[in-house]
């Protein structure tokens, strides 16, 4: 069975049919072309698929699409402001938080949603809002770094 | 007048030239790119370890709606392989399955469900043959044979002695022998593996997105199993989400989807899941070692005897080339003298095994480090004081011949011993209570820049760059050197910016596409840094010439008297130049677009030499080396170990770009970590049981120690302004770092890998057994 949800998507309003099955990760990535979202698991082991819902981190593998109707939904390339790169996308950028860069949109967005509600984050509480991302590269080193560097540009300014 | 100056782009902390489409969502991986009419592949695999084919019955799964084309062994009867001397597979089996998921059909359907719908319908019969898991077992005198060709399934039996091992052990004043196991780990990039390959059946020509550390591989294998000239055969490498070794072979994903295209007549897109992705893994093999080291009392290495045993999987792979490098890479790091190798590479039914970050170096690194450490504290000497005792002095060639003209070990080993502050901590950690114990540890690593020779030698240069530049003035380099996240492209722009002295915005890379780029021998074996550098500058060398001549007929001088400031050209102090950009209209009039090429080729000195069969492994233009310090608080009574800490110093020669050598090396660092501590597949009678990240321990962000990294510039003579290897000669040294830390904690030694808590705490409460015992019968 498909049902019609209605959601905003990246600050667009958008009114599609999805089957009931069918997961948010796939109607991102296959209905809507937002590929920034990434599947690098089998569900629920890895992050990379991490979007926000309103404005909370989900993973958008384990979320059916059906349940986002009604709700604000924000992918990787809804960040960053007049072609600029935003907060969180500066410090991945600038610090070396990214590599291969296929679990970056899952980080990017797991940061991004922890500066929006602790804009001044502990070491701890860095670990503990990216704890569910798997990362192969970097050693999660810079990671830290550039999270802390995007929350000092958050604090000049700089949306997340 | 403005004081022009060149601008320099060596040697700072610059941020990836790809890193904005990288955190933007907009770099394409391959299972992004979507195209219209594009058909799902899917792989049915084998349920069997080890089974003659009867027959494969595709007749219900072909009935299904949607199902548009699949294939089986029938359709293909030609092999693939990485090693020209060992193409023992096919991409779906034939004849015979030889282990547990092995690819054996495939179906292109409509959409995903479809394909999935005809794979559960697909049926094999078999007769089953005896399936073995272990090295040993595959060894037995009445163990079936896997492949025909190979006797014993014995992949490669190597062997050499290098002086007399016998005569230094009599000779030593104490010499040691150390059992170890270090199980089979898989890469784990991010990325699952995924081809695109579109047939266009009206000029019989394919185009296929792989995946790859080597688009020229892929190339290779896809002509030979499609049975097509290779001039018919486009190959495009998008980004890459990872490799670590796994992707410089061709994997059965690539050809198995060319074929499904071609046989459709179309596009088709497979992506593999998780699951199928570890069993593709071409990781490290399980590997055994015995290991015998003698020594002076002054710490100087007598004599090495080391025997290895690697579960190879069921196919040929990389396995020759890797229980090579177990062997020669003993050598480089130490001044040893006398060594004794004898390496096995089984053949088992399990995934085959490959290349993985360290090749073939680490699990016996892990053990020479171990038992170093264990025999410095026999002797009552520091670790440090032993490896200072073994150091070798460049430039010189090993006793297997490898060459060596930078060794910044020292400076390694003194920057780790000073910044740990080892002499000051060591063994004076104080205890606290609760059963938490510290302790401090130390081991050495080393890798190569890229094998000196490469695997499918052509006698064609080892790299080749082209530049070209038109009427718009930007630097057009074109590479074949695939960037999979380790930054090859940002070294190549920076590379060509640096000679020409312009800054780095000039400069433009493209990369990945055989119709366009150079071919590279890819990205493998930490080549490209050294190799493609190299052929970069040569090739903005000859750019650079062609500008001078261009700028001396327009200022009326003579081109040795033209000073190229990047933005200027001019002849003397006093002469207002010409800018680059009236430099580029002046060349273009000579022909047109300019384009220039620039090679590399390694010296023969550096080919390794002929002491014994296969020695040419090893052979480098330069060797990277690390030194780490490792502390740990272990808790006593749940066995969990915490690194608190690690410090690691890793001489790359020169940095061309700090930000990337810190993140390589802290990368590899924790790389090792996993293996050590967490990583370890396992199987149930050849069923893999761990085809997930939470059964198969990638260490989280939570488990993950802050790695303090140091560069060590000992600035190489070949290498691109001094550089060699930085992204995997520090993983090895983090294993017995690790253990010989925990043994400083509570002196227990942990030989077989990974060291879990499960591990720990059962190794603690048998020396605490043992101990009561011994107490009991009186005291020992």
């Amino acid at each position: 069975m498909a049902r019609l949800i209605e959601l905003v998507l990246n600050d667009r309003k958008r009114v599609d049919a999805v089957p009931d099955n069918l997961l948010l990760l796939d109607y991102l990535r296959e209905v809507a072309g937002l590929t920034g979202t990434k599947t690098g698991c089998d569900g629920g082991e890895c992050g990379a698929c991490t979007v926000l819902v309103d404005n909370r981190p989900m993973l958008s593998c384990l979320t059916l699409a059906a349940s986002v109707d009604g709700r604000k939904v924000e992918t990787v390339e809804a960040l960053g402001r007049d072609g600029q790169l935003s907060a969180v996308q500066r410090g991945f950028h600038e610090k070396l938080g990214s590599q291969c860069g296929y679990c970056t949109p899952g980080f990017v967005m797991a940061s991004v949603g922890l500066l929006r509600s602790n804009p001044d984050p502990t070491d701890d509480e860095i670990l503990e809002a990216l704890g569910s991302n798997i990362c192969r590269c970097t050693g999660y080193v810079k990671i830290i770094e550039a999270v802390k560097f995007a929350a000092g540009l958050q604090a000049q300014g700089v949306a997340p | 007048m403005n004081k022009v100056v060149p601008a320099h782009n060596i040697g700072g902390y610059i941020p990836l030239i790809d890193g904005p489409e990288k955190v933007s969502g907009r770099a394409k991986y391959t299972a992004d790119i979507l195209a219209p009419n594009m058909l799902a592949g899917r792989i049915y695999r084998s349920p069997y370890s080890h089974a003659e084919i009867l027959d494969v019955d595709i007749s219900e799964a072909l009935k299904v709606p949607g199902v548009k084309a699949i294939v089986t062994g029938a359709d293909c009867d030609k092999t693939f392989g990485v090693l020209p001397i060992a193409r023992s597979e096919h991409p779906l089996a034939r004849d015979k399955v030889r282990y547990r998921g092995e690819p054996v059909a495939a179906v292109a359907a409509i959409d995903d469900a479809t394909a999935l719908e005809a794979i559960r319908r697909i049926r094999m019969k078999v007769r089953e043959l005896p399936a073995y898991y272990k090295s040993q077992d595959a060894l037995a005198p009445d163990a079936v044979q896997l492949h025909e060709k190979k006797p014993g399934n014995l992949e490669r039996d190597v062997f050499f002695e290098l002086g007399n091992v016998e005569q230094a052990f009599a000779d030593s004043d104490l010499v040691r022998e150390g059992v170890y196991n270090c199980p089979e780990v898989c890469q784990v990039q991010m990325e699952m593996h995924a081809a695109i390959a579109d047939y266009d059946a009206v000029r019989d020509r394919i185009t296929v997105h792989a995946s790859t550390q080597v688009p020229y591989y892929v190339h290779m294998m896809l002509s030979d199993i499609l049975g097509m000239d290779m001039s018919r055969i486009r190959v495009i490498k998008p980004h890459v989400g990872g490799g670590f070794g796994c992707r410089t072979e061709t994997l059965n994903v690539e050809l198995i989807t060319a074929l499904l295209a071609r046989k459709v007549g179309g596009v088709v897109r497979t992506v593999v899941n998780r699951e199928e992705t570890f069993i593709t893994h071409r990781g490290r093999p399980e590997t055994d070692i015995k290991l015998r080291i003698g020594l002076k009392k002054d710490g100087r290495i007598t004599g090495v005897e080391c025997e290895a045993f690697q579960r190879g999987g069921a196919h040929s792979g990389y396995g020759v080339v890797t229980i090579l490098y177990a062997g020669s890479m003993l050598y480089a790091i130490y001044d040893l003298k006398h060594v004794k190798y004898i390496g096995k590479r089984v053949l088992t039914n399990t995934p085959p095994c490959g290349a993985f970050r360290g090749h073939g170096t680490v699990d016996v690194r892990f053990a020479f480090e171990s038992l170093l450490d264990q025999m410095a504290s026999e002797l009552g000497l520091d670790p440090f004081a032993v490896r200072r005792a073994n150091l070798l002095h460049a430039p010189t060639f090993t006793d297997n011949d490898l060459m060596i003209n930078s060794y910044g070990l020292p400076e390694c080993l003194d920057w780790v011993e000073q910044a740990s502050g080892w002499k000051e901590r060591k063994g004076k950690i104080p205890r606290s209570n609760r059963g938490l114990r510290k302790g401090l540890g130390m081991a050495c690593s080393h890798y190569i820049s890229g094998a000196s020779k490469p695997v499918n030698w052509t006698g064609e240069p080892h790299a080749t760059v082209k530049i070209k530049v038109d009427f718009d003035g930007s630097i057009v380099v074109m590479s074949g050197a695939a960037d999979i996240g380790q930054g090859s492209s940002t070294i190549l722009v920076q590379s060509v910016a640096e000679v020409l002295g312009l800054d780095l915005s000039r400069v433009r890379v493209v990369t990945g596409d055989s119709e366009v780029v150079p071919k590279d021998n890819g990205s493998y074996s930490s080549r490209v840094t050294f190799m493609v550098g190299n052929a970069a500058i040569d090739a903005a060398r000859n750019l650079k010439a062609v500008f001078v001549r261009a700028a001396a007929r327009m200022l009326d001088a003579r081109p040795e008297d033209i000073e190229c400031l990047g933005e200027v050209y001019r002849a003397g102090a006093q002469d207002k130049g010409a800018t680059f950009e009236e430099v580029v209209v002046e060349a273009l009039k000579d022909s047109g677009t300019i384009t220039v090429t620039g090679n590399y080729s390694t010296i023969p000195e550096s080919h390794g030499g002929k002491k014994y069969r296969g020695s040419a492994i090893g052979g480098t233009m330069g060797y990277s080396y690390s030194a780490q310090v490792v502390e740990v608080t272990v808790d006593e009574e749940t066995g969990v170990v915490t690194v608190d800490k690690v410090w690691v110093a890793h001489d790359c020669g020169k940095a061309l770009n700090r930000l990337s050598v810190e993140g390589q090396v802290q990368g590899s660092v924790w790389m090792g970590l996993g293996q050590a501590m967490s990583e370890e597949t396992g199987y149930h009678e050849g069923l893999l049981m761990t085809g997930n990240m939470l059964d198969y321990r990638v260490p989280t962000i939570q488990d993950s120690p802050p790695i303090e990294c140091h560069i060590v510039e000992s600035n190489d003579p070949h290498g691109p302004f001094g550089a060699k290897e930085a992204g995997e000669g520090s993983l090895a040294a983090f294993l017995p770092a690790l253990t010989n830390a925990i043994h400083d904690a509570i002196g227990i030694r942990y030989n077989d890998l990974p060291v879990t808590p499960d591990r720990v705490h059962e190794a603690i409460e048998k020396h605490r057994r043992a101990a009561a015992r011994g107490k009991s019968n009186g005291g020992a």
